[in-house]
Parts: C-alpha cells; structure tokens; sequence
C-alpha cells in the first residue's frame, strides 16, 4: 500500500465538484490500476495477451455495469462515477478500458435496454461479476461507417433462428461466452445472444495488431448458426437499437481518452523537468513550456465537455451528437498530446520505461473505432445544417 | 468481537510541505489529506477479524471535521460506525490519546487496532498511551496476529528478526506494512458505506502537556566541494574529510 500519486491534472478544479461518492469510486480504481494494470502492461502489450488476471478483480471492484440497478448486479452509479472509471482504466491502458466498455455498454446495456425479463435476470448479475465475457457484433468486414449494409441475416426456422454472416473488430470475441449481434431479419436489425459453443459459430482472434495489444480482437463466423427462439433480444428494433449501445460506448471513451491524455501529460511534465540539456531542464525552453500549455488546456478543456455531457446524461437531456462532439475532440487532443509528449521524451519516448508509445499506438484505433472522427465529424455537419452528408 | 479502529488524517505523502507564519504548524494550504497510510493496515485487519469471528468495527477519529474523511475511508473498506471526537486545533499525543480511550471505554472492545505510527509527527506513541490508560497490553509494531477465543498470538518487527508474543484480549495493537495487503474498496462498499453514521463527541480534554515551540524545514543542502586535481587531490581531500565534514 502506497498513497497515490495524486499529480493527475485538475487545472480548473473540478476535483471541487465531484461528490464523495464519485471522487470514492474515482480513488479507488485509480490505486486499482496503479498497483495491477500499471506495473504489468507494457509486459502484456509487448507479449499481445490481454492480462486475464485483473478481470475477476475487476468484477469484484463492481466496475462493470455499474449504473444498471442493484437488482441485475449494478450499483446504480451515476454518469460522472462512471466516467471517472473510465479515465482511470484509460490511464492504464486503452485495452483495459475497451474491455469494460463492451462489458458495460455494449452487453449489459444492450442486454438491460432491449432483453427480456429472463435475459435481464440471467445474464447481467453474470456480467457484472464478470463470472461471465459478453462481446458486441455490429461492424462488417465492408460494412463500418456504414452498418445499415451489414450483411449478416437472420431467418426463422422451426425451434428458432439461422444466423448467417461475419462481424469483424470484435472486442473480446474470442473469449466471450455471450456475443450480442446484430443481424437483419426480414430487412429489419435485430439483437440477438450467441453464445460461445453454438454449433456453426466461431470466434478466430485477429492477429498483427500494432495498437491494442493488450485487448483481444476477434472476428465473428456465423454458418447456419442456430439460435434458439429465446435468444433474440425482444425490443430490438431497426438500427438505432446498436447505434444507441454505441452511444454507451462512445460516451466512455470521451471520458477514457482523457484518462490516456493525462497519462502521457504527466510523463512528459515529468521528463522534462529532470531531462537536462544545455545545462538546464528541456522544461525552461519555451518550446516545451508552449507544448505543456497547450497540453493541460487541451485537457482541461476535455475534462469540461465530460463532465457537462455527464450531467446532460444524467439528467436525460443528452443527445448522441452532444456524445459525437466529446468523442471526436477527446481523441482527437489525446491522440496530438500522446504524440506530443513521445516527441518531449526524444529517443527516450519509444521505449517501453515509458508509457507513451503504447497509449500513442493505443489511440489510433480509438479514434477509429467507435466511430472515425469523419463520421463523427459528419454527424455534427448534419446536426448543424440538417443536411447529412454520407448519404 | 467488538473491534476498535482508530484512524487519522495525514497529507500526502506528495505534498511539499511549507511552515506556517506562525512557525508552529505547516501550512495547510492546497495540501490534500488520505487517511493515514498504515491506518489502512489496520483498518483491513479490523474488517478481517470481524468477517472471521463476526461483530462490528468502530472507527474512531480526533480532530477537527476534515477527519471524517479518514473514518469515511474506514467505512468504504467495511468498518460499521464512526466517532469523531470533534476537536480544532493543535493537540500533543497525550491529549489525542486521552481523548480516544475515553471514547474506547464506553465501547468496552475486544481488540483496538492502529496504525503503528501517523506519517505526519511519526511520534509513534498512541498505541502504548492508549494501553496505559485502558490499562490494556499494546503490542506495536505488528506484522502477524492470531485471535483464537480470548487468546492471541502476535508476531513483531525487531531489529534483524521477529518477537513473538501471547497476549489475552482486551489487547491493542499497532500495524506495520506486511501484515496484509489492505483491499481496494469495492462499489458497493463505496455505495452503502453512505447510509453509515458517524457520532460527533466534544473531547474529553484538550489540556496538551507539550507545546510545539518552533518548526523548522531541514536546512537546504550545501553545494558539494569539488577538487579536480586528481591524485594529487587526495591529500587535501582527506583532510577536508577530517577537518570540515568531520566524517573519518
């Protein structure tokens, strides 16, 4: 037990307006992350294996599913706790996050928002403890931005549905034990739960991945895949029905990238002060000084999107585009401060002592999945001018 | 079992600290306070006791409100109830552990636990003042305790190895680093320890028998001296060895 290292950026004190509750849940899986994600993941990174260890911790801390209602396994948390989880399992590692996000946002949510009373009541307590991996399958090998095109079809049979089709970029497919997929029956999208060992489905894991390493990726086989008639998720309907898990999704990534930002902020604050160069720290040349200013205001200014669209969240006034908007820019800053700060470190920046290379190859992909920044982009075009452009 | 915890409220342990105008205390300002970090040895040791053997744990704080925070921490890691004897100002370790065994006594506990010392004044002496005044046996700086019925088995640090003693409860003791690795409190902890009351008391006494005079940051350190003559240096080295650092 050490105290924390409670240096994280918090310019503007918002600290201030946190409430005991979520600066508690904040705290603790930030020592959760310092003493069992920070000291092994460049290790797992390097190796390209997810560290199976801390998920049955993670399950004990309640992180998955945490503002679901205590009856299906949550803790009825609000938006800002659950952000703040966020940002901390980010600042560990992007992998770690992405893992709990398709737990929380795109299984239970999915699961607690469209299921039936009895997927509800066997599947989320499951989830949340983490005794049970769930994946989400949406994205096609042609069909991304695009989704409305997914191939993948369900047909009703006798005793149920035949799934045919195949889902790529799956987090955690490879080790899901329930996969929430989305499929068109009779032209319409539906959500239905497959689960592992279902005859005619398989999960290969995606290899050579240069970002995300420590995070499983999969693709999703469906051949004449029988699902049981129980297992569609009944109030599913049309495509807005993944499109409102991927706001889940999305809204945790606006706060996990921050989490990634103020990791590479600290590391290259730290470095700069005691790297010494011309006989003083590189931290009293102005170039460096205009880099860590335009850092901590470009985090600053993430921080306040979050905790605004945290409270338009909560107070059920948020739209998907105000999430467009928060998920656009925080990847955006993150992915300008990790590279940033690789550039403060020198030579020193691409080793693995350090944990910028690692969160600057993580938030390519986060800022390409999920969403590119050019659909989100074109969302707010379309929000703005109520003219949309990628159809 | 009624267990006893008593925990503090300390900076940081990354804070710079800075004087007060005054000389007589730090400066508060901007410093951010955690629970005292061997106070979570206890306090996991409380919690562990009363999973094992059942029962309650209290956590006790002295000062002023800010030390709710040390007794809400002790609530997210599974202590029941808290007392904060409410007290502002500065108090010597007498005063403070006065004020806890009068709060200890109406409990009547089996077991109180404390950090070994508070990382703040590191005066390590409220375990064996509070067991003097409960006229309790107080065994400090523990890494092992074994509660079998009303008898225990404690295992100390001592210098290159360990003691180990038998004591009967009513016994406190003081927790060093190893006895357990403290948990990370989970959401639901963090959740119901909310509805969890904490009881203000006015203290006892507030009487000090010391009175911090003056405090004094360590003087910076002095510029090193250095002679680059090579060999033929090493003569005036050892007598600057010898005569101003006095070292050989």
């Amino acid at each position: 037990m050490e105290i924390s290292k409670n240096k994280n950026p918090d310019y503007y004190l918002l600290n201030e307006l946190f409430t005991d509750e979520e600066k508690a849940i904040r705290d603790t899986v930030r020592e959760f992350v310092n003493h069992e994600v920070i000291p092994i993941i460049e290790k797992y990174n390097q190796e390209m294996k997810f560290p199976f260890q801390i998920i049955p911790k993670m399950g004990e801390l309640g992180i998955f599913g945490p503002t679901l209602p205590p009856e299906y396994g949550g803790m009825g948390i609000n938006n800002v706790a659950y952000g703040l989880i966020m940002q901390e399992l980010e600042r560990g590692d992007s992998g770690v996050r992405s893992f709990a996000s398709v737990q929380s946002g795109l299984v239970m949510y999915p699961i607690y928002t469209f299921g039936s009373e009895e997927q509800k009541k066997f599947w989320l307590p499951k989830l949340a403890s983490a005794e049970k991996i769930g994946c989400f399958g949406l994205t096609e090998p042609d069909f991304g931005s695009n989704p409305g095109g997914m191939i993948t079809k369900a047909e009703k049979v006798d005793g149920g549905y035949l799934l045919n089709g195949a889902k790529m970029w799956i987090t955690n497919g490879t080790i899901a034990d329930v996969a929430v997929v989305w499929a068109k029956l009779e032209g319409k999208v539906r959500g239905f739960l497959v689960e592992k060992g279902t005859k005619g489905f398989s999960a290969p894991e995606t290899k050579g991945k240069l970002s995300l390493r420590a995070s499983v990726t999969s693709e999703l086989v469906f051949e004449d895949c029988l699902i049981p008639e129980e297992n569609i998720l009944p109030n599913s309907g049309g495509l807005k029905s993944p499109l409102m898990c991927l706001t889940q999704a999305r809204y945790g990534i606006a706060w996990g990238v921050v989490g990634l930002a103020m990791e590479c902020y600290n590391t290259a604050l730290d470095y700069s002060l005691s790297r010494i160069q011309f006989g003083k720290p590189i931290a009293s040349f102005q170039i460096t000084q205009e880099k860590l200013a335009y850092m901590l205001t470009e985090i600053t200014k993430a921080q306040l999107l979050c905790f605004h669209l945290a409270k338009l969240k909560d107070g059920g006034t948020m739209r998907p585009q105000h999430v467009s908007m928060a998920k656009r820019n925080n990847c955006e800053i993150a992915k300008t401060i990790a590279s940033m700060s690789r550039e403060m470190l020198g030579a020193n920046g691409i080793l693995d002592e350090y944990p910028v290379m690692r969160h600057l190859n993580n938030i390519e992909s986060v800022k390409t999945y999920e969403g590119t920044h050019e659909m989100h982009t074109l969302i707010l075009g379309e929000d703005i001018t109520g003219i949309a452009a990628f159809e | 079992m009624k267990i006893v915890v008593c925990v503090s409220l300390v900076p940081d342990t990354t804070t710079k600290i800075k004087i007060s105008g005054t000389n007589k205390t730090i400066d508060e300002t901007g410093v951010s306070f955690v629970i005292n970090p061997y106070d979570e040895y206890a306090v996991e040791e409380a919690v562990r006791l009363k999973e094992k053997n059942g029962g309650d744990v209290t956590a006790i704080s002295f000062g002023n409100d800010k030390y709710k925070e040390a007794i809400k921490k002790a609530f997210q890691m599974g202590a029941d109830a808290g007392v904060l004897i409410k007290a502002d100002g500065e108090f010597d370790s007498y005063t403070v552990a006065k004020n806890l065994s009068d709060a200890i006594k109406e409990i009547k506990p089996d077991i109180v636990l404390f950090g070994k010392q508070s990382i703040d004044f590191d005066g390590s002496q409220i375990p064996a003042m509070v067991g003097e005044l409960l006229n309790m046996p107080a065994v400090n700086i523990v890494t092992k305790l074994d509660i079998n019925g009303t008898a225990a088995v404690i295992e100390r640090e001592v210098e290159g190895g360990k003691e180990i003693i038998e004591a009967n409860l009513p016994l406190i003791i003081g927790t060093q680093k190893g006895i357990n690795n403290p948990r990370y409190p989970n959401l639901k902890a963090i959740m119901a320890s909310k509805s969890k009351p904490i009881t203000e008391k006015a203290p006892s006494y507030t009487g000090n028998k010391l009175e911090v005079t003056e405090m004094k940051l360590p003087a910076a350190k002095s510029k090193g001296k250095i002679l680059d003559g090579g060999a033929a240096s090493v003569p005036e080295l050892v007598k600057l060895l010898r005569e101003e650092a006095k070292v050989v």
